[in-house]
Parts: structure tokens; sequence; C-alpha cells
């Protein structure tokens, strides 16, 4: 059984040079994945802060509808539809390159859900922190800056850990626009050798150490943000 | 670790192997195939029903009546059809499929039962006259199929690789691709449809469709091509194609009928 295992790597993998197919899938995989998480991160911060300055004190009445409707649009509608409709609809005649448009529907995408839990964790910090702020001569801008901000996203960490797996996954379904990602690398290794085990699970395998090697590095970070608490 | 890998590639091995066991003899002849290719297998609504139909699906039909069986279809992505023979979730595959080298190693090919052309579409005004003005280009295809294979000798042009042939045209249509290469028959339906989409009139590849098999089960692979070998003399098989596809080359009714479910489906 082993040497048949051999057999089915040799000639999933090592044939015809196959695993290059997923090498240079997982190397768009990464580039998308990265791109949209920063563009998501820019995002959902800015619309976090609109939206809780909108719930704190009553201003940005416009700019919050705006929010409002982009959000209710973007987690109402499924990531692969929006991801169609950014490529073959609003960005069709741009002339940009298929992982650029394939990043900026992913980081729109991830951008609403980030709005939300950096939302969250401004709306959990407790008003008196504010309060003191103002206290401190602080105005609203320097006390959002130096007390909620840092507070919220520590607390927040695991939510956003959770959002950027998510995303990394989600980029899977790039192959619906003919780029060659992790899941189509694999696809085209299937449609070659006609095995569906060896490929589906060595692209499993992937994503799986991927997101482990991920959750580390995010465990690292949060017990070193809590440093402080001790 | 190894131990866990080892435990879950066998479990894999006697399920699909439990799968195996199952199929032919319920008297229902199943059949794999990819219903987005007319017009050898397409969408249409017939009597207010989808229905998948073509040239495939109607030959399949005849050859389940030549067997005494009933036929099912089961409509999946190009690229798992041969799996799911290999694996024996079905009895048969057809689904326009090229013999190639390759694929003769995972399942069995019956004898021919019709001829095909990959074709080269371009957008009207394109410098690319022949198959050798490819090299350097974007070429789009559809993932899993001959033309996808084949563009991979085609010299530094850089390969996109569709779900779908029409989203292949589209990207073509939208200014992204140099070419399509897909098979013959659907290019002619794809060109018919869109504006300002040209045929090259010299094929890309030439090659042969079969029923595809699963291995090792030469008594069935016999009895479908006795079927096969029965309906070409008889001249049901030709009246099948020749409702689909008639020789001239404008856009006729099968075309037509195919162009609309295309719509339709979309």
């Amino acid at each position: 059984m082993i040497q048949s295992l051999m057999d089915r790597i040799q000639f999933n993998f090592i044939d015809g040079d196959r695993w290059v197919y997923l090498a240079d899938g997982l190397k768009n995989t990464l580039i998308m994945t990265v791109f949209a998480l920063l563009l998501g991160l820019v995002i959902g911060f800015l619309i976090a802060i609109v939206r809780s300055t909108h719930d704190k004190t009553g201003s940005l009445r416009v700019l919050n509808l705006f929010c409002k409707v982009y959000l209710t649009v973007i987690r109402g509608t499924p990531v692969l539809v929006q991801l169609l409709i950014c490529y073959f609809v609003i960005l069709v005649n741009t002339g940009l390159p298929k992982v650029a448009i394939a990043f900026i529907a992913f980081g729109l995408n991830s951008g609403a859900y980030v709005a939300e839990i950096i939302r969250s964790g401004i709306m959990s910090i407790d008003n008196g922190q504010f309060e003191a702020g103002r206290s401190l001569g602080f105005n609203y801008v320097q006390t959002m800056i130096f007390i909620i901000l840092p507070q919220a996203l520590k607390n927040v960490l695991p939510a956003l850990g959770n959002e950027f797996i998510v995303l990394l996954k989600e980029t899977s379904v790039a192959g619906y626009i003919a780029i060659a990602d992790l899941t189509k690398g694999g696809d085209i290794i299937r449609s070659r050798t006609f095995d569906a085990f060896m490929p589906l699970i060595t692209v499993a395998i992937i994503y799986l150490v991927m997101v482990l090697t991920f959750s580390k590095l995010l465990s690292i970070l949060e017990r070193r943000l809590r440093n402080n608490e001790r | 670790m190894k131990k866990l890998f080892a435990a879950v590639l066998l479990g894999t091995m006697t399920l699909s192997m439990g799968v195996l066991a199952s199929a032919e003899d319920d008297g229902v002849l199943k059949m794999a195939t990819n219903a987005e290719f007319p017009p050898y297998e397409y969408h249409e609504m017939v009597d207010g029903e989808d229905k998948i139909v073509g040239i495939d699906a109607e030959v399949a039909g005849l050859i389940a009546e030549e067997l005494g069986m009933t036929l099912e279809i089961e409509d999946m992505a190009f690229d798992s059809v041969l799996a799911a023979v290999q694996t024996g979730q079905v009895d048969i595959a057809m689904a326009g499929i090229t013999v190639t080298e390759e694929r003769l190693q995972s399942v069995s090919f019956t004898d021919p039962y019709t001829t095909a052309t990959q074709m080269i579409i371009v957008p009207e005004g394109s410098d690319i006259k022949g198959p050798d003005d490819l090299a350097g280009k974007t070429i789009g295809v559809q993932l899993g199929t001959t033309g996808d294979i084949y563009v991979e000798d085609v010299e530094d042009a850089t390969i996109e690789r569709f779900n779908k042939g029409f989203e292949a045209v589209q990207d073509l249509l939208a200014g992204r691709l140099d070419a399509v290469v897909i098979d013959g028959e659907p290019a002619k339906v794809f060109v018919s449809q869109n504006e300002g989409l040209v045929l090259i009139d010299e094929p890309f590849t030439e090659e042969e469709y079969a029923i595809a098999v699963a291995k090792d089960n030469e008594e069935f692979l016999t009895k479908v091509n006795d079927a096969l070998t029965k309906l070409k003399e008889s001249g049901a098989f030709q009246e099948v194609v020749d409702k689909y596809i008639s020789s001239d080359d404008s856009a006729d009714e099968a075309e037509t009928e195919a162009a609309e479910s295309e719509t339709a489906a979309e």
C-alpha cells in the first residue's frame, strides 16, 4: 500500500512537474489573501469609526447611512456572486489583472465583516474610559486613538483572526474567474490525472497548515498583548 | 500523524470499493456528463421540465434501450466526469470525451462514435490567422478539456482555465483574452451567438470522441460496443447527429435551439 501511495504521489505531483500547479496556486492564494486582508482592514477600520462615532455622538448621519447600505449589500450577498460581478460587470473594462480584481472583491467583502468586528470592540469599551479621556483634556479623536482603540483592538483580536482565516479559505472561489489559485491548482491536476484523492487531500492539508501557522502567530500576539494585565 | 493518514486513506479506499460494487446491477444505466456543451449535451426546457438533451444524451438513451436498461443522467463538472466512472459512481460517461493516452490510464473507452475538432475563436480583426499564431498569446480554455491539455504545448502562451466554456468566451469579448480554444460544435454556437467573434477555419486539433467505462470490465465494454455498432448500422445514430448538426455552416435550427437553451440556462 505504501508503494501504491508513492506511485500515486509520483503520478499526481512529480510526472509532468504537476506540483508546479500547486506552488503557483499557493503563491496566488497568498497574494490575494494578504492584499485583501490589508484592504479589508482599512475599509473595516474606517467604517467602524464612522458607525461608532454616529452611535456615540449622533453625528455623521449621511456617512453612517452610506456605511449601513454597504454592510447590508456586502453581507447580504455571497462572496462568489460579488467576485463574478466585480470581474464580469463592474471592473470589466479596467484592464486590471485578474488577481487585483480578485483581491479588491475579497477586500471589499472582508471589510464589511471587519467593520462590525471593530465596531463591537469599540462599543464594548466602558463609557467611563471615554469620559476619563475627555476629563484628561483629550478631544474626541485623541480619546479614540489613545484610549479606546488600543483596548478595543485587543478585545477583538480573536474575532479578527477568525475573519482572516475565513478570508484565506474564501479565496478558494477565485478559480471561477480562471485564477490559478491553490484550489484551482488541485483541480488542474485532478483534470489531468483523474485522481480525486491525492490532489484534493494535498490542497486541504496545505490550507490547514497555513491556518494553523496563522493561528499560532495570532496566539503569540495575543499573549504579548496580555502582558500588561499581569 | 502517519497512522492517521493511512487510516483516512484506507477508509476512503474501502468506501470507493463499496460504491464500485453497487453500480450496473439495478437495471439503471447511469451516465455522467457535463451538460454545458451544446450540441452534445445541454439543458433544455422540454414541456416545462428541465431536461438534458443533445447528441450524447440521446445516443446514451438508445444504448440503454439496447441493453434493456433505463438511462439516468448525472450532470457534473467536466473534470469530475471521468473520476465518476473510475470510482463506479456511474456506469458510463459521455461528455464529448476525447480519447487520450493519459485518460486511458484511468478508464477504458469504447469505439469512437464521432470525430471532433478543437477550434480557435478570435475577435474580428485579430492577427491570429491559424494555430501557429497562438504563440505568446493569452488563450482561454475550459478546464480539463483536450483544448486545455493541448494548448500547454503552445510556446510562451498564457493559459486561462475557466470552469465553463461560455465564461472564456465572455472574457474574450471583454478583450482580456486573445483567443479561445474549444470544441468545434460549441465553438460554432458561441460564434453565432456573439457579434464580433470569428472562427478560424483551420482546426487547432482533430480528435475522436468515445464513451468512457470503468477499467477492467471487458464484459460491459463489449456490451456497450455492440449496442453502439448496432445503432451505427441501423442508421439510428446518424439520425440523432443530423437532428443536432446540419452540414451547412450557417446558424441552423439545431444551433439556434442550442443557443436559446444556453441563454435560458444562464
